[in-house]
């Protein structure tokens, strides 16, 4: 059995999307900015897929800037915040301790160039608590930036409460929506959200594409100098077929998000429940404020690399958020953010269910993770001390 | 490029010596938890030959063949050669381990020499 359970890490691109891709690099593949025919055609596929894009998240279509991706989406959202707080003299940002890497790294930078940030916790499950946001709001506070779900454990944070509390305080708000857009619904207007990012292929589009969410009246800092494009707040010629292609998969997405996410979240807790009955385990994360898709557990005494080179074995593709498959020595800082300690961080196992799975599939990768958990703890000098009594229990 | 190299997985997928050895006379035991591997390596010696050496290991796909590995290299032979042990050896004998792994190749050899260390303490 062949079961790709990794779509938080990318995704397959869907029919439509290669369909449409095709097209505008075969046949209107015309640069936006020409002014015969087959260049006005793509303007004008340009400016369509924006509309749609935009009708998704509740925006106005000019508010919709096209980017590279996410990563370059949440930069440039932290530059324009804090391009817009220098001027005011504001130079004290919000955000959490387990944002994706592209917020925390630029806040890292902010911080080298006098700002100072402040990073709210997450606590045990995964959320963060709406009243600790507004305790931490200061005079000098320009930009509010908190995920929309998160990449690791998917939980869904309590958006529409951090957005009236920005609005009640005058700061932007902006979310990494990234695991979010095309999943659950979105309404910029309902939830107060000034700025958001979004990438292509974490909803069946291309991968290299994503957009910029940015509401009107608010400054765009730019990170690409150069031509016109992108109402000259992104310069460089339109990525044409990827953009086509990220709008048709995301009006795919948005289309059946309601019906895909109830058959999602079903197999999703099915999945919860089977693997829960793993001596001496825990679920990551709020078991209901989470990703219909998203399950994210922690094994002891096992280590998740190894965990995972054996799932591959078995044909299952999924993540983990041991240091080993990082690179560093230290586990995922999401899991430490939510209080897990580094024996059991190292433990980890990130299932992103797509979603074509069956039940026959989730009860394949129960079965596969329990007797490969097992056979890792059979041979676990960790497990040893565990059984023999010589060390207590975590989990 | 894959990840690992064939021998790698193959220790990984089928690692030799694995498991505890009851009547042990030098076990060793080194890494901790915090960073993602712990090994323990545990020696029958008579003689000054190794006669059985088997293993144990909470790690990475690398740890678990780098002390499979390690264990293959070790097995009876006598404990003059076995203290030349070093990761380099581990980690050529598996066919290179990517940079950042090659800490696993280095545990493997500390575990030998603190199980032999151990048998030294036992035996003195």
């Amino acid at each position: 059995m062949n079961i790709y359970a990794d779509n938080a890490a990318t995704t397959k691109m869907s029919r439509v999307a290669i369909d449409t891709m095709t097209e505008y690099m075969e046949k209107t593949f015309g640069n936006p900015s020409s002014l015969y025919t087959i260049g006005q055609k793509a303007k004008e596929a340009l400016e369509e897929a924006r509309a749609d894009v935009a009708a998704v998240i509740g925006a106005q279509p000019r508010d919709i800037l096209f980017t590279s991706g996410g990563s370059e989406a949440d930069n440039q959202a932290l530059r324009t915040a804090a391009k817009i707080g220098a001027k005011k003299g504001k130079k004290h940002i919000i955000s959490t301790a387990f944002e994706h890497h592209a917020i925390l790294h630029t806040l890292n930078k902010l911080e080298e160039e006098g700002f100072e940030v402040t990073l709210l916790p997450v606590h045990e499950n995964g959320l963060v608590v709406p009243s600790e946001l507004e305790d931490a709001i200061r005079e000098d506070t320009c930009l509010v930036t908190v995920m929309f779900a998160n990449n690791e454990i998917g939980t869904i944070q309590p958006i529409k409460e951090i957005g009236e509390i920005c609005r009640k305080h005058g700061v932007l708000f902006h979310t990494d929506a990234v695991q979010a857009v095309g999943h659950v619904p979105i309404d910029v207007d309902e939830l107060n959200i000034d700025m958001l990012s979004a990438s292509g292929h974490k909803f069946h589009g291309p991968k290299g594409v994503g957009f910029f969410y940015v509401r009107k009246g608010i400054p765009v800092a730019n990170l690409i100098e150069g031509g016109a494009q992108e109402r000259g707040k992104r310069a460089g010629t339109e990525n044409v077929p990827g953009i086509m292609a990220l709008a048709a998969a995301l009006k795919e997405a948005a289309a059946g998000m309601a019906e895909t996410s109830e058959y999602v979240k079903a197999r999703r807790d099915r999945l919860i429940a089977g693997l829960s009955e793993i001596p001496h385990c825990a679920l990551n994360g709020d078991g209901e404020k989470r990703l219909p898709s998203n399950v994210n557990f922690c094994f002891e005494g096992i280590e998740g690399e190894s965990l995972l080179l054996l799932l591959d074995q078995k044909g299952i593709c999924a993540s983990s958020g041991s240091a080993c498959t990082s690179g560093s020595l230290d586990p995922s800082h999401v899991l430490l953010a939510i209080g897990r300690v580094h024996d059991v961080a190292h433990g980890s196992l990130r299932l992103s269910l797509g979603e074509d799975i069956t039940d026959e599939e989730v009860d394949y990768i129960v079965d596969s993770v329990s007797e490969i958990v097992e056979y890792l703890r059979s041979f676990s000098p960790i497990w040893r001390d565990l059984k023999e009594g010589k060390a207590e229990h975590i989990l | 490029m894959a990840l690992y190299s064939e021998k790698v997985m193959d220790h990984f997928l089928h690692p030799r010596n694995l498991g505890m050895l009851e009547d042990a006379n030098g076990v060793g035991e080194v890494g901790n938890a915090q960073c993602g591997d712990i090994m323990k390596m545990y020696l029958k010696i008579e003689d000054e030959v190794v006669q059985d050496v088997k293993f144990e290991t909470f790690g990475c796909g690398s740890a678990i063949a780098s002390s499979s590995m390690a264990t293959e290299l070790i097995k009876g032979k006598p404990l003059e050669e076995v203290e030349q042990l070093t990761n380099k050896a581990v980690a050529e004998a598996l066919d290179g381990l990517p940079d950042y792994k090659m800490h696993c190749s280095v545990l493997a050899e500390e575990a030998i020499q603190a199980a032999l260390e151990d048998y030294r303490k036992n035996n003195q």
